[in-house]
């Protein structure tokens, strides 16, 4: 029982240690969430496929029932809730209004450290190739 | 004692019928009353089969003809040319990628032997490409069903799920799969922006052009092929190719395999 000081001194250290990142991000400044800039086409449809809210948060579901369901369904319109029409494209469809890769896509990707498959084989952006 | 068991029995059997009632409930819930859901659908002009086929009139080829149709699918899906001028000759022949190609008589045809054949046939150009047979064993080869048979028949790959594990190469007898050793990107002269290119690691093949399809267009090969080829559903007895069939003696790689391949030559 002679070690008790070291004791009680090592779970302070190791929890202080635990829990370093909350402290971290209660007293540090932090990284503010990036803004996403949306080209004049993609203003001027005012709505996505989706509302925003579910494709800020799913559109990586969307996109991946999206895939599933061309290549193996056969089935490549999609009907939203409104009964508007789309076709279940990426490049054809998704990147027509988002044509701006690098303020849309990456500026949101590169802050959740996230990097996404799609561009290994789908064309990023036509226009921007073009 | 008696009394307790009976009991107990009677609770079990109601709670039993109980969770029955769950997935009758769930359904009720998921169906109805949220208004019009999201939901997806085929094109209008799609074209739909139940068995899609080829029938190559090999009368009719000749190499400039060959060489075009190649062409005209390896540009439609951004085929890369890994050719010997770009990585040495040894490189090319095993990197290269191929949907469609052209081959020699006795290639195409291992089965059908003959020490005295017409010279004609056997000089012919033979296009070559993926059978999407009936009973394809690519896709019993698949492990994680990367690649399967379509209710219309052809047999596709569905790249995000490749995990260029190469089984179904080994399993097919037609050589009609290639794979990515290397980023294809850098060896498409001219990419076609409304179609994917491929990632090192997969294996591609041809597809029917079920891009093309579902859209209401003929294969790329079809188109290119001057009426070389004729592609319709080996299924319906009144299709065009049906009637090409009735009409040509017409001969299939490898049939003794029992692949049942559905690209047919007019010999």
């Amino acid at each position: 029982m002679n070690d008790k000081g070291k004791i009680i001194a090592g779970i302070i250290i190791f929890f202080a240690m635990v829990t370093s990142p909350f402290w971290y991000n209660m007293f540090m400044e932090k990284t503010p969430p990036p803004k996403v800039v949306l080209t004049a086409k993609a203003q001027a449809a005012e709505k996505c496929v989706r509302d925003t809210k579910y494709m800020k948060a799913n559109h990586m579901q969307l996109l991946d029932e999206w895939r599933d369901t061309v290549v193996r369904k056969a089935e490549r319109i999609y009907v939203n809730a409104e009964g508007k029409e789309f076709t279940m494209s990426l490049t054809k469809t998704c990147l027509d209004c988002h044509s701006n890769y690098t303020e849309f896509c990456e500026r949101c990707h590169q802050y959740a450290s996230i990097e996404p498959h799609c561009w290994d084989c789908h064309i990023n952006n036509p226009k921007e190739n073009n | 004692m008696e009394d307790s068991r009976r009991q107990f029995l009677k609770i079990a059997g109601v709670a039993a019928l109980g969770m029955g009632t769950v997935p009758v409930v769930k359904a009720v819930a998921a169906s109805g009353g949220h208004g019009p859901q999201p939901h997806t659908r085929k094109g209008d002009d799609a074209l739909s089969a139940t068995q899609w086929g080829l029938v190559i009139d090999t009368t009719k080829m000749n190499h400039e003809l060959v060489e075009h149709i190649v062409e005209a699918c390896h540009k439609t899906h951004n085929v890369p040319a890994i050719t010997a001028d770009k990585v040495g000759e040894k490189t090319a022949i095993a990197h290269e990628i191929k949907w469609i190609w052209e081959t020699h008589y006795h290639h195409a045809f291992t089965d059908k032997h003959s020490n005295y054949m017409s010279e004609d046939v056997e000089e012919r150009p033979f296009l070559v490409l993926c059978n999407h047979c009936e009973e394809p064993p690519c896709t019993q080869a698949c492990p994680t069903e990367a690649t399967f048979k379509r209710p219309d028949g052809i047999v596709i790959m569905d790249f995000h799920r490749c995990i260029g594990c190469r089984f179904c190469m080994a399993a097919c007898p037609y050589g009609s799969r290639s794979f990515n050793f290397r980023d294809p990107r850098p060896f498409i002269e001219e990419t076609n922006l409304a179609f994917p290119t491929r990632s090192k690691g997969v294996v591609e093949k041809c597809n029917f052009c079920a891009e093309r399809l579902a859209v209401g267009q003929a294969p790329a090969c079809v188109e290119a092929s001057e009426g070389a080829i004729v592609f319709g559903d080996l299924e319906d007895p009144n299709s065009e190719i049906r009637e090409v069939l009735r009409e040509h003696y017409t001969i299939r790689r490898k049939v003794t395999l029992g692949t049942g391949p559905a690209v047919y030559y007019i010999i």
